[in-house]
């Protein structure tokens, strides 16, 4: 039998199509798009090419709107620093608490620099509070950085209507939409976002390759500086082969729009559905109405995440705590805690991340296997007793540190 | 027509075929595709454990500790890194700055935009051969001076800087030493401790390896400290965030392997291929070397036909697939700064082409080179 993988929204695999839309791409079409030769003019055809492609998939109006990037982290650095650096007189910022560490943490730098940073808060369920957004629209505001899904639970927050509301206060909106661009249609020709991220690798493209998306008319400063690469928005010898490998990523994408919103989202429904149905004190974490087709956060009270990791990889399967970013740590997931999930079941939160190269059949081992796996951890829980949880678990274990 | 013969190899290189052959192993399901940060399930911990390899490759090419190895999307990344990175995070030594006018526009627009932020800038004048001596970086450093940025191979005239000499210099006035190596990387031996250096830019695209992954080498003993371009995950010890590209740094790792193994016998090979070039070039009437008589890398060659325009030479060489310049500036009307540094005026720079030849590079290759440059020139002389 083989492993299966549901760690999606960690990376995906590359698609065998792209990489053979890459290959030409480290031999006979090697050349440096920026040399005059015959070798380099195809070359720069293809990435041509491989813009369009990606202008189509997020509904982008200029295929000059599309930045190439090495990755999502590059692309939201880029994208703050520059809103700041084109406004310095605007000194605040507007994020959220459950954002990824690639904007956490430079907002985090950012108020070490004298920014202000506010933080929207999520309720039970990972939404969002408009009128605390509203209220804090100000012309002292330079960007607003709002994630269009969450990394963790898949809560999809309303990123068209929220640049509305900072386009008609002119203030600049970034959306890091890593997570979401290949799950869920995108149209920003028909939006006030100015700035998108995004990330090949989430959307079996390989790693080490990005975009950042600016919108005609968005003031800008550059990250990286040395070359006239991207219009002179991003230096940088072009990654030709990744790039390519992006834009066929991006087109399979397209047209798997509705397989990931009728097939995956049934395996997707079948797997959160089989295990509530099997596992005793289980919850589904974040907005389940709306969330992205993929993903599904587990939250398994009284055990740690990571040992039902750990045992659910002795019998092939692979899924996560959180993000991969943050997965060598032993805090529990900002995001779960931001939500006000008690830390008896943030701690055994799983997420489970599927894509189009999943089966049913694999998604019926895995409700098989878990319940085994969680009982089993149970028996070894301070906070499960013989019959289920025991009264009162938060006085339960009280170790003496010597 | 066929395809011109490829002599641009100071501009890329195609990737080589035991690079390729490693990289596609580390894209599909049934290879190497995961998140290395992945801490969860076998597939994270095996993407990690290539690039942990990939990373003891790179720092061996340059005998350094694995640790002081950052990936980084490219040379220009890793300069941006470097040089902003470390006038940032060293401000409190000073506030001046050495680089010179023949480095790479990768490294400087970094300092156009650190003036502009208010850092002061010496920018050296290279000799006529275009090296930059220790004499005159001691020259110019003062107690302030924070950083020096200097290259180790000059990426047009393939000229060599004294890197141990310089990197002295640097260090006995207290001042970080940086070096792009991006065009000597893996055809140069390198030891950064005993060239004293401690900032190192290199990429994998030069030597045979993909385009869009390099690194940045940071000394660890004592420890030294720049600020983050890119921040996020915390990846690279936070001095380089997002997720690392497994298949590239695999990439990387093999081209420098490779190199490391290949090094010697390559470099007798292209000497070989690159003198004969040269012996039957230079007889022609008017056709000079640019930046001779010092001590260059074997694969450029930067050569004036003196009264010539290189639009119309390109036009006449067009079995040949060459340069005016840096690949980086060949979209330029302007002459090369490089070579106007050097005191060339700009019809001599204008007149300018490099060669630059590499592992693919072949006899037969060199033989129609010559046999085109010879015609191509009588027919524009002809005229």
């Amino acid at each position: 039998m083989s492993d299966i993988y549901m760690d999606n929204n960690a990376t995906t695999m590359v698609d065998p199509a792209v990489v053979e839309e890459m290959m030409p791409f480290f031999s006979e079409q090697f050349g440096n798009p920026s040399s005059l030769h015959s070798f380099g003019n195809k070359v720069g055809m293809a990435l041509k090419k491989a813009r369009k492609q990606v202008q189509r998939l997020i509904g982008a109006e200029f295929d000059s709107e599309i930045i190439f990037t090495s990755c999502g982290s590059e692309s939201d650095s880029t994208a703050i620093l520059s809103a700041l650096r084109a406004q310095p007189e605007r000194r605040e910022i507007i994020t959220t608490v459950v954002e990824h560490p690639a904007v956490l943490n430079l907002c985090e730098y950012l108020e070490t620099e004298g920014y202000t940073v506010h933080y929207l808060k999520v309720d039970n369920k990972g939404r969002l509070d408009l009128d605390e957004y509203k209220k804090l629209l100000s012309d002292k505001v330079a960007v607003v950085s709002i994630m269009w899904a969450n990394n963790e639970s898949g809560t999809i927050f309303p990123v068209e209507e929220m640049a509305e509301l900072a386009h008609n206060k002119g203030i600049m909106f970034h959306t890091d939409a890593v997570q979401a661009v290949g799950k869920i249609p995108i149209d920003l020709e028909n939006s006030y976002i100015h700035m998108l991220s995004m990330s090949g690798h989430k959307l079996h493209a390989p790693k080490g390759v990005g975009v950042l998306y600016l919108k005609r008319g968005t003031r800008f400063r550059p990250l990286l500086r040395g070359g006239h690469q991207e219009r002179g928005r991003r230096a940088g010898t072009e990654n030709v082969a990744s790039i390519v490998g992006l834009g066929k990523a991006c087109e399979m994408a397209g047209s798997h729009i509705e397989f990931e919103n009728t097939h995956v989202k049934a395996m997707r429904d079948r797997l959160q559905e089989g295990i509530l149905a099997a596992v005793p004190n289980c919850f589904a974490t974040g907005d389940v109405e709306n969330r992205l087709p993929n993903t599904a956060s587990i939250a398994f009270e009284f055990i740690e995440g990571e040992a039902i990791l750990l045992l659910m990889n002795k019998v092939g399967i692979a899924a996560s705590s959180g993000s991969a970013c943050t997965s060598g740590s032993l805090e529990p997931s900002h995001v779960m805690m931001a939500m006000g999930i008690p830390y008896t079941a943030a701690h055994g939160t799983v997420r489970f991340s599927l894509s189009r190269y999943n089966t049913m059949e694999e998604v019926e081992r895995v409700i098989a296997e878990v319940p085994g796996i969680v009982a089993k951890l149970r028996k070894l829980s301070p906070y499960w007793g013989e019959n289920g949880p025991i009264e009162n678990p938060e006085s339960a274990f009280a170790p003496v540190y010597a | 027509m066929n395809k011109p013969i490829y002599l641009d190899y100071a501009a890329t290189t195609p990737v080589d075929p035991r690079v390729a052959k490693a990289m596609t192993e580390c894209l599909t399901l049934d290879g190497n595709f995961a998140n290395p940060a992945s801490r969860s399930h076998i597939y994270g911990w095996q993407a990690e454990s290539a690039v942990e390899t990939a990373r003891r490759q790179v720092a061996d090419l340059i005998v350094a500790d694995t640790r002081a190895i950052v990936w980084t999307s490219g040379a220009t990344e890793a300069n941006n890194l470097a040089i902003k990175g470390a006038a940032s995070a060293h401000q409190d030594k000073g506030r001046h700055l050495i680089t010179s006018q023949t480095e790479h526009k990768a490294v400087l627009d970094c300092f156009a935009e650190l003036e502009r932020q208010g850092f002061e800038v010496t920018y050296l004048q290279p000799t006529r051969q275009g090296v930059i001596t220790a004499e005159s970086l001691s020259e110019a450093l003062r107690p302030d001076t924070s950083l020096v940025s200097l290259m180790h191979v000059n990426n047009e005239l393939g000229v060599v800087n004294d890197i141990a000499a310089l990197g002295a210099c640097a260090k006995n006035n207290g001042s970080l030493f940086h070096v792009d190596a991006a065009q000597s990387v893996g055809k140069l031996p390198i030891d950064v401790n005993a060239m004293n250096v401690d900032l190192m830019s290199m990429c994998a695209h030069k030597i045979y390896g993909p385009k869009g992954i390099g690194a940045l080498y940071v000394r660890r003993q004592p420890p030294l400290a720049i600020d983050a371009q890119i921040h996020g995950g915390g990846h690279e010890r936070g001095m380089r965030s997002g997720t690392l590209p497994v298949h590239q740094c695999v990439g990387m790792g093999t081209a420098f392997e490779i190199a490391a193994q290949e090094m010697k016998s390559e470099d007798q090979r292209i000497s070989a291929l690159t003198k004969k070039f040269l012996g039957l070039v230079l007889d022609l009437e008017g056709v000079v070397l640019n930046g001779s008589g010092v001590k260059a890398v074997p694969n450029i060659a930067n050569i004036c036909f003196q009264g010539f325009e290189s639009d119309r030479l390109m036009m006449v060489f067009r079995e040949l697939a060459i340069s005016s310049g840096s690949a980086c500036t060949s979209a330029s009307l302007e002459p090369s700064h490089v070579l106007r540094a050097i005191g060339m005026t700009d019809d001599e720079a204008h007149a300018s082409l490099r060669f630059s030849f590499g592992r693919f590079t072949t006899e037969d290759d060199i033989d129609v080179a010559v046999q085109s440059v010879t015609e191509g020139l009588a027919k524009l002389k002809s005229l």
